[in-house]
């Protein structure tokens, strides 16, 4: 089945069984790898990316339903050579620690401070479910306040 | 001549009486049939009202109408997982929604449900811990069924594409399929349309 979508900005049609998971569509048919796996039942967040600009497990979300939309994965956050202002503030709160579930953490964070972009530790809590196995999770939330700040400064100027 | 006009009299009287009687007769048998058929229907629409609580007290449906802002999921009805939480608009936090796991269609692969429209039940149609009197009552008080009227209701439990998601619903993440409603859909949507037609009776208890 062939499927077309947009993806970082570029315009790609895949043929595959419209059931794949888009988690390996990306990783392994386009070759993004930033993306990863976890859990696969859409529990810990690690694959996650947008879809027309909100959250998505992309490990439970079917190719298919891509058809015509737009996917967003941590490599097609930044603009360009400009990062993001959340892997600004990840890079400067120096966040990770294996660094394997972060991506989803900052996809998760970039499309909470588009809904709220000056979160409260609460908000943080409540819409941050990700799961972290180096427990990084303060050094995230003091960059998820960095980055609001980061991006309030952006779009004042 | 004295005795032709008794006899005439008496046989006049009798006559009117049983005409006047025949008439009420006639005239009462409608009523009669009425009732009957009041009876008949009353009892139809408690017996559908009894079948059709049986489903919307089951874990399918109130799982999704829950008492408070947290969904319930799961055989057991535990409160769902990852801090889930209703939201301003039954469909998740502002950055955690509902579609962030479930889309239109239930995804066996990693055991996420999912139906058109996914979301929770507004608070004020919460099922959870009601008695079926209550829930019916709930149902048919358009304050607190979204303004629907009597047809409306009928239209969304037997067409609604998440209410008939509860006769599908996919496997969990173990691949185990989750339980169905004790009606099969077919009986459920019988039901529903004969407790409704029927007059929507809700027993006094």
């Amino acid at each position: 089945m062939k499927i077309s979508f947009k993806i970082n900005g570029a315009q790609r049609t895949v043929d595959v069984d419209g059931d794949t998971p888009l988690l390996w569509v990306i990783r392994d048919g386009l070759d993004l790898k930033g993306t990863k796996f976890g859990c696969g039942k859409a529990a810990c967040g690690a694959c996650t990316i947008h879809v027309n600009g909100g959250a998505v497990r992309s490990c439970a979300y079917p190719v298919k339903l891509a058809e015509g939309k737009e996917v967003t994965t941590i490599e097609g956050l930044g603009e360009g050579d400009a990062l993001h202002p959340v892997q600004q503030a990840w890079k400067e709160e120096v966040v990770p620690q294996c660094g394997y579930c972060q991506p989803g953490f900052m996809m998760a964070t970039a499309a909470m401070l588009d809904k709220i972009p000056n979160p409260t530790d609460e908000d943080i809590d409540n819409n941050i479910i990700n799961v972290c196995r180096c427990a990084t999770y303060y050094r995230m939330r003091k960059a998820i306040h960095r980055a609001a700040a980061i991006q309030s400064q952006t779009n004042i100027q | 001549m004295k005795r032709n006009a008794i006899f005439y009299l008496m046989f006049t009287c009798i006559f009117v009486g049983l005409t006047v009687g025949l008439a009420h007769f006639a005239a009462a048998s409608p009523d009669i049939e009425i009732q009957n058929t009041n009876v008949k229907n009353e009892n139809k629409s408690l017996a559908a009202f009894s079948k059709v609580m049986d489903v919307v007290t089951h874990k399918r449906c109130v799982n999704c109408h829950p008492a408070g802002d947290r969904p319930r999921q799961g055989e057991d009805s535990h409160i769902h997982y990852f801090n889930v939480q209703r939201g301003a608009d039954g469909n998740g936090l502002a950055g955690y929604t509902c579609e962030t796991c479930h889309h239109k269609e239930n995804n066996d692969v990693a055991g996420v449900p999912g139906a058109p429209h996914w979301a929770l039940a507004p608070r004020e149609m919460a099922w959870e811990g009601k008695t079926r009197v209550e829930i019916a009552t709930q149902i048919m008080d358009p304050v607190r069924n979204g303004g629907k009227s009597a047809e409306e209701i009928k239209k969304h439990m037997t067409e609604d594409e998440l209410v008939l998601w509860a006769w599908a619903p996919g496997v969990d993440d173990e691949g185990v399929a989750r339980e169905l409603p004790p009606l099969s859909k077919e009986e459920w949507i019988i039901a529903v349309k004969e407790w409704i037609d029927n007059g929507a009776e809700i027993p006094a208890k």
